[in-house]
């Protein structure tokens, strides 16, 4: 069962888990990604390449598949206006056993940080708003990967 | 043959366009090329595309290097290093 969301509507991660829990596996592992409201940031808006969206994160739950034996993976991304404390991003996994899951999960939170087309705009209390530099750390923790 | 140039993010807001169709000439084959052309239709697409070490592309809704060939190509993408996640 792979399931990838593109969404502006909030999700939650109780569904999700029931969801990779019925699939009969020892485990599912998962990764919530949530606004942080560092530097009196008001809200954080998601901007996407939304044609190719669904395809980009399509072919990273298939690589992750493909390396591991899961039985279920889910992705969710949200796009569009986001306020701090909300929900952004969900990765679950339901594997046999721990390690697939474990190590799924945290392949696939590492990719799409890299190998999805989203980019965020930071807009804060005084009325400032800049975008997000993409992050040397972030494209080390992918390549780790490779 | 004309191709659909979309931009995202800063790009898009630096040049001020969402997208745009153009017909590059012949000798522009490939997306390293492409952008240097693009950079010389105004004045905004040059600054929005001088750093050339932050720009990435997409050629058909896939993800592109500077020397990916865009012959063919129906949809080349413009944007800044992704910060989804």
């Amino acid at each position: 069962m792979i399931s990838v969301r593109v969404q502006t509507e909030a999700f939650d991660p109780g569904v999700e888990l029931a969801a990779l829990e019925e699939l009969g596996g020892g485990g599912v592992a998962s990764f919530t990604g949530i606004v942080r409201g560092d530097g009196d940031l008001v809200e954080l808006l998601l901007e996407h390449h939304a044609a190719m969206t669904g395809a980009a994160m399509e072919t990273i739950a298939a690589e992750a598949a493909g390396r591991w034996p899961l039985l279920g993976l889910t992705l969710i991304h949200r796009v569009g206006a986001l306020t701090p404390g909300e929900r952004i991003v969900f990765v679950g996994t339901a594997a046999r056993h721990r390690g697939a899951a474990l190590e799924a999960c945290a392949f696939l939170i590492d990719w799409l940080k890299t190998a999805a087309p989203f980019w965020k705009r930071e807009r804060f209390a005084n009325g400032t708003s800049r975008w997000v530099e993409a992050r040397a750390e972030d494209a080390e923790a992918a390549a780790r990967w490779r | 043959m004309a191709i659909d140039i979309l931009y995202f993010a800063w790009v898009r807001e630096r040049i001020g366009l969402d997208g745009e169709s153009v017909t590059p000439p012949d000798d522009v084959v490939d997306v390293a090329a492409l952008i240097d052309w693009l950079a010389t239709s105004s004045d905004a697409h040059a600054t929005a595309l001088a750093d050339r070490a932050r720009i990435r592309a997409a050629v058909d809704q896939r993800f592109a290097t500077p020397d990916t060939s865009i012959v063919g190509a129906r949809e080349v993408a413009l944007f800044p290093p992704v910060t989804g996640g």
